[in-house]
C-alpha cells in the first residue's frame, strides 16, 4: 500500500513533503517522547488523487484563471473561494479512496471526538508561515463526517487568504497539495497559547490563557490572562488578570462559547506552577525545533497536552499599501461580528447622518472663498475618515453574510453556491423603500394624464395638490439622497422627469422570489434542533444585518460624499474664471490651494499618449462575474458622472464603474446591469437581485470599453458582457 | 485635523492595453509556426494547417500551398478566409491561459516583385520550406486581414479592426 494515512509514531524524516508542516512537526515531537494527542496524517497523495480522479483539478484552474490576478478585487476572491468550496462539497470522494481512508480511520478514530486540521506542505517552515490561511475543524464524530471534514480541509488550500496569498505561496493547481491531521479531541479545561519570544520586547516569553478550549483564544472572542516572563530567568514580571466570563467547550458536533461557572471566574486558568510548567515547554520546542515557537496546549487536568508548535513568524503585507493583512482582520468570529454590528448600528451610523446633517445646514455658496476652502477641507477630512471607517468597521462587518452562507452551504448543499442570499434579501433596505415611493409617485403619474401632460409641459401643479405633497415627503425623506444625485442643483425638474420616464413604463415590480422563501426556511432549519437551531436562527438574523447594511452604509457614506461633492462644485464655480486653471482636472487639495490663492497655478498633467496606429481596437466579449442570472440584449447607458442618470431611458443596460447607492433609483428602470467592480456582495449585484435583473460585475474598465448607445448583451449566467458591433 | 488624501479620480486610459494587445498578438505570431486556414466551396467550410507568417505591421498573413491542392482551388472561387493562430499546449490550463487570434480577411497569390520581399519574410520563418516554396507549382498568399478576434482567458474577446 501507498504510504497513503500515516500514524503520527510511523511518519519518517523524509516525509515532510507528504504530511506537511504541521503532520510533520507533530511528528517529530511524538518522536521526542512529548505528550501529543493520539493521531494520524492523511498524505497529499490522498488530495492528488481526488482531484485527478474527480477531474475537480481542471474546475479549479477555470476558476482561479477566469481573470487576470491583477484585476480581482478582494470581494471577488470571496467568491471564487466560495465557488471552489462548493465544488469540494459537492464531489464526493471516488469509492476506492472513500474505503481506503476509511479502513484506516476506522480502527483508529471514528468512536471519537476528533480534531480535523489542515497539513500544507510548505507552511510552518520558517521562511513561509501563513498562520489562519487554512482550515481546521473540532469536535467532529464519526466517519461520514471526519471524511467530509477532509474535503473542507483540502477545500481550504483555495481559502480567499490563501488565494490573497498565492504569488507568495506559490499557489498552482498542478503543485500545491494539502495533507490532513486527524487527532483525538483533548477535552482541554485550560488552554492557551506560548510565544517563546514576546515580539514587542525580545527577552521576554508571553504566555496567554483561557478557560475552556483554545478556539476562543485564537478568535479572539475571549479576552485571555497573560502572563510575561523572562526568558532567561523563567521569573514572572508580570500578570494581566483579565475579566473571565466565558468558555469555548465542545458541544454535539462543534464548539460553542459558554458561560464561565461562578467559581471560575476569579481564579486564573493557570496556578504560577502551571505557568512556569507551560514556559518550560516552551523552551523545550525552541531546542528542538532551533527557533522561539508559537505553541498551543491544553491542560486535562494536570496533564499538559501539546497540541501545536510553529515558528513565531511576522504577517506578510505590513506595507500600508498592502491591504491584504487588513483583508484577515475580516474573519470574524460570530460574537466579535454582533458587538460590531450593535456598534455600526447604534453608534457608527447615527454619527454619520448626524454630521451629515451638519454640513448641510451650511449652505456652500453663502460661503466666503477661505471659509469655502475650509469648509472643503473638513468635508473632504469627514469624507475620508469615513472611507476608513467603512473599511475598517462596515467591511468587516459583511462577513455576516459569508458566516451565514457556509453554514447554509455546507447544510444544504445547494446547485447554486449563492441560494443562502435569498434568504437575506427578505429584508427592508432604504434604497427599496426610496424606489417604492418613487413608484408610488410614478403611479400617480400614470393614473392621471392631464397632470403628466402638464408635468412634461413644466406646468407644475399647486403646493396643495396631492401629488406636490407627495413629492415634497419623498424630499423631505430622502432628499439628501436625492440631493446627491444633483436634484439640489437641478432642482425638483430632474425627480419630475425621472418620475415621468417611470410612468411612461407598466409598474415595476420587485422580484417575485422564484423559490419559495418560507419552504426555503424550513428546510434549512429543519436540520437543526434546540439550542442549535436558537444558534442558527440568530446566524440568519446577524446575516441579515450584514446584508441590510451593506446596502445602508453605502447609502450614508454616499451622503457624507455628497456634502463634498456640493463644495467642489460650488468651488469649481467660483474658479471657471481662471484662464490658468483647467477647473474639471484639479483635485480638492488643489482647488483648496486655488481658492486661498489666486495666483495658483496647478500641476502640469500628463498628456494623453496616441492610440494604436495599425488598429482599431474594440471590446467584443468581456468576462466578469455571474452576479444575478438573467440574459438581455438592450442599449448601454454609461453612468460617469450622476447628471447622466436623469437621461437615462428605461430598459436600457446601467454601466458603470460601482454602482453608488445614490444611483439605484434608475435601476428599476435597467434591463441589465454592468459594473467594474466585482464581487457577489457589492451593492449593484444586491440590488439586481432584488429586481432580478441580469446583473455582470467586475469588468476591468467597464466604463470607459463601453459606450452610452452600444448594444449589449448581459449573460448574468455566464457573467460575460458582449458588445455588438 | 488629520491629513486629506485630495483623492481626484484621473482615468487610466486605454492605451497601454491597445500596445499591449497589439504586442500580445506579435508574441503569438513569432511563437507559433502552424495556423488554422479556413476556407469554403459553395458554403461547405474547409480547414486546413497551414505554415504562416506575418508582415510586421500585422497587416498580411502570408502561407504557401501547392497550386493542385483544394484550398488553392477555394481561394480561387472565394477569395474570403479565416485564419486561426493560437497557443495551446493540449493540457487543462489552455482553458485559462492559452491564447487564440482568429482573422479575417482575403487571400491572393503574391506575384512579381512582391514576391521576392513576401518569400524573404516566409524562408525566415520556415527555412526548411525552402524547396517546398521555390517549386514552380507552389504559390504564395497574402491574407490581407480586415479584423483580428483576440480571445484570452476562454471568453475573454476583443476585436482589432486594421485601420
Amino acid at each position: 500500500m501507498m504510504r497513503t494515512v500515516l500514524r503520527l509514531e510511523h511518519i519518517r524524516g523524509n516525509d515532510r513533503e507528504r504530511v506537511g508542516g504541521k503532520g510533520f512537526a507533530l511528528a517529530t515531537l511524538v518522536k521526542r517522547g512529548l505528550k501529543v494527542p493520539h493521531g494520524l496524517c492523511i498524505g497529499v497523495d490522498a488530495y492528488k488523487r481526488y482531484l485527478a480522479d474527480t477531474g475537480l483539478g481542471a474546475r479549479i484552474l477555470m476558476e482561479i484563471d477566469r481573470k487576470d490576478f491583477a484585476e480581482v478585487r478582494w470581494e471577488e476572491m470571496w467568491d471564487a473561494s466560495l465557488r471552489i468550496r462548493n465544488l469540494f462539497l459537492k464531489t464526493p470522494l471516488p469509492e476506492d479512496l472513500r474505503s481506503l481512508l476509511s479502513s484506516s480511520l476506522e480502527s483508529e478514530l471514528t468512536d471519537k471526538s476528533v480534531v480535523v486540521r489542515s497539513s500544507a506542505p510548505g507552511e510552518d517552515s520558517t521562511h513561509a508561515s501563513f498562520a489562519g490561511l487554512h482550515e481546521s475543524f473540532v469536535n467532529i464524530r464519526g466517519l461520514d463526517s471526519i471524511l467530509e471534514h477532509i474535503r473542507l480541509v483540502w477545500a481550504s488550500l483555495w481559502s480567499d487568504r490563501a488565494l490573497l496569498y498565492r504569488q507568495e505561496l506559490g499557489l498552482d493547481v498542478h503543485q500545491s497539495s494539502m495533507a490532513v491531521v486527524i487527532q483525538e479531541l483533548i477535552a482541554g479545561e485550560r488552554s492557551g497559547v506560548t510565544f517563546g519570544k514576546n515580539p514587542n520586547d525580545p527577552s521576554q516569553v508571553v504566555i496567554e490563557s483561557v478557560y475552556g478550549l483554545n478556539q476562543g483564544l485564537v478568535d479572539g472572542s475571549i479576552e485571555p490572562d497573560r502572563w510575561l516572563l523572562d526568558r532567561k530567568s523563567g521569573v514572572i514580571i508580570d500578570h494581566h488578570a483579565t475579566e473571565r466570563h466565558l468558555a469555548v467547550g465542545a458541544h454535539g458536533e462543534s464548539t460553542r462559547l459558554e458561560k464561565l461557572a461562578a467559581e471560575k471566574q476569579n481564579v486564573p486558568p493557570l496556578t504560577n506552577h502551571e505557568v512556569k510548567k507551560v514556559f518550560g515547554l516552551a523552551l523545550e520546542l525552541e531546542e528542538i525545533f532551533g527557533s522561539p515557537q508559537d505553541v498551543e496546549w491544553t491542560f486535562l487536568g494536570d496533564e499538559l497536552y501539546l497540541l501545536q508548535s510553529r515558528p513565531i513568524t511576522t504577517m506578510a503585507g505590513k506595507n500600508k499599501e498592502d491591504k491584504r493583512a487588513w483583508y484577515f482582520t475580516l474573519r470574524r468570529s460570530f460574537d466579535n461580528l454582533k458587538a460590531l454590528r450593535s456598534r455600526v448600528e447604534d453608534e457608527l451610523i447615527p454619527a454619520m447622518e448626524h454630521e451629515t446633517k451638519i454640513f448641510a445646514q451650511r449652505k456652500p455658496a453663502e460661503l466666503s472663498d477661505a471659509e469655502l476652502a475650509k469648509e472643503l477641507y473638513e468635508r473632504q477630512e469627514a469624507y475620508d475618515r469615513w472611507l476608513q471607517i467603512y473599511w475598517d468597521e462596515f467591511i468587516p462587518l459583511a462577513h455576516g453574510i459569508r458566516l451565514f452562507g457556509q453554514v447554509y452551504n455546507d447544510t444544504i448543499r445547494p446547485d447554486d453556491p449563492y441560494e443562502f442570499m435569498d434568504l437575506l434579501g427578505a429584508t427592508e433596505m432604504a434604497s427599496l423603500e426610496r424606489n417604492r415611493r418613487l413608484e408610488d409617485l410614478a403611479a400617480m403619474i400614470r393614473a392621471d394624464p392631464v397632470l403628466g401632460d402638464n408635468l412634461s409641459k413644466r406646468h407644475y401643479p399647486g403646493p396643495d395638490h396631492s401629488f406636490s405633497r407627495a413629492l415634497d415627503s419623498f424630499i423631505e425623506r430622502f432628499g439628501d439622497l436625492s440631493c446627491s444625485a444633483e436634484l439640489c442643483t437641478q432642482g425638483r425638474d430632474s425627480i419630475i422627469r425621472l418620475l415621468l420616464e417611470l410612468s411612461s413604463r407598466p409598474a415595476v415590480k420587485e422580484r417575485f422570489p422564484t423559490k419559495d422563501l418560507e419552504s426555503l426556511r424550513v428546510s434549512f432549519f429543519s436540520h437543526f434542533q434546540g439550542d442549535k437551531r436558537l444558534r442558527m436562527e440568530e446566524l440568519l438574523d446577524l446575516g441579515r444585518a450584514s446584508y441590510r447594511l451593506r446596502d445602508d452604509d453605502n447609502i450614508f457614506l454616499g451622503m457624507i460624499q455628497n456634502q463634498l461633492r456640493l463644495a467642489i462644485e460650488e468651488s469649481k464655480g467660483r474658479l471657471t474664471d481662471r484662464s490658468n486653471l483647467e477647473v474639471e482636472r484639479l483635485d480638492p487639495l488643489e482647488i483648496i490651494e486655488a481658492l486661498n490663492n489666486p495666483d495658483y497655478v496647478a500641476k502640469k498633467v500628463v498628456a494623453i499618449p496616441e492610440k494604436s496606429a495599425h488598429f482599431d481596437i474594440r471590446p467584443r466579449q468581456l468576462v466578469g462575474q455571474p452576479a444575478s442570472p438573467g440574459l438581455v440584449r438592450a442599449t448601454a447607458r454609461v453612468i460617469t458622472e450622476p447628471s447622466n442618470l436623469f437621461d437615462f431611458k428605461g430598459g436600457e443596460i446601467l454601466v458603470c464603474d460601482a454602482v453608488d447607492p445614490n444611483m439605484t433609483f434608475v435601476v428599476p428602470l435597467a434591463a441589465g446591469v454592468v459594473e467594474r467592480r466585482g464581487g457577489m456582495l457589492i451593492h449593484g449585484a444586491i440590488i439586481a437581485r432584488e429586481y432580478g435583473l441580469p446583473c455582470v460585475t467586475g469588468i476591468p474598465n467597464a466604463s470607459s470599453l463601453i459606450h452610452t448607445g452600444d448594444e449589449l448583451t448581459v449573460d448574468g449566467y455566464l457573467g460575460i458582457v458582449i458588445k455588438h458591433s | 485635523m488629520t491629513q486629506i488624501t485630495g483623492s481626484g479620480s484621473r482615468r487610466k486610459t486605454l492605451l497601454s492595453e491597445e500596445s499591449e494587445l497589439e504586442q500580445l498578438i506579435r508574441e503569438l505570431f513569432e511563437s507559433q509556426k502552424l495556423a488554422v486556414l479556413g476556407t469554403q466551396k459553395e458554403g461547405q467550410p474547409y480547414a486546413n494547417l497551414i505554415a504562416f507568417a506575418s508582415s510586421d505591421d500585422l497587416k498580411s498573413l502570408y502561407f504557401a500551398t501547392a497550386r493542385a491542392t483544394r484550398k488553392y482551388a477555394n481561394i480561387d472561387a472565394d477569395a474570403r478566409v479565416t485564419v486561426l493562430i493560437d497557443n495551446r499546449s493540449n493540457q487543462d490550463s489552455d482553458f485559462s491561459q492559452a491564447a487564440a487570434v482568429t482573422a479575417t480577411g482575403t487571400a491572393q497569390e503574391v506575384v512579381d516583385f512582391k514576391r521576392d520581399e513576401v518569400l524573404a519574410i516566409y524562408l525566415a520563418k520556415h527555412p526548411m520550406l525552402e524547396e517546398f516554396v521555390r517549386s514552380p507549382t507552389c504559390a504564395l498568399l497574402q491574407v490581407e486581414v480586415q479584423t483580428y478576434y483576440l480571445v484570452r482567458k476562454f471568453q475573454n474577446v476583443m476585436e482589432l479592426h486594421v485601420k
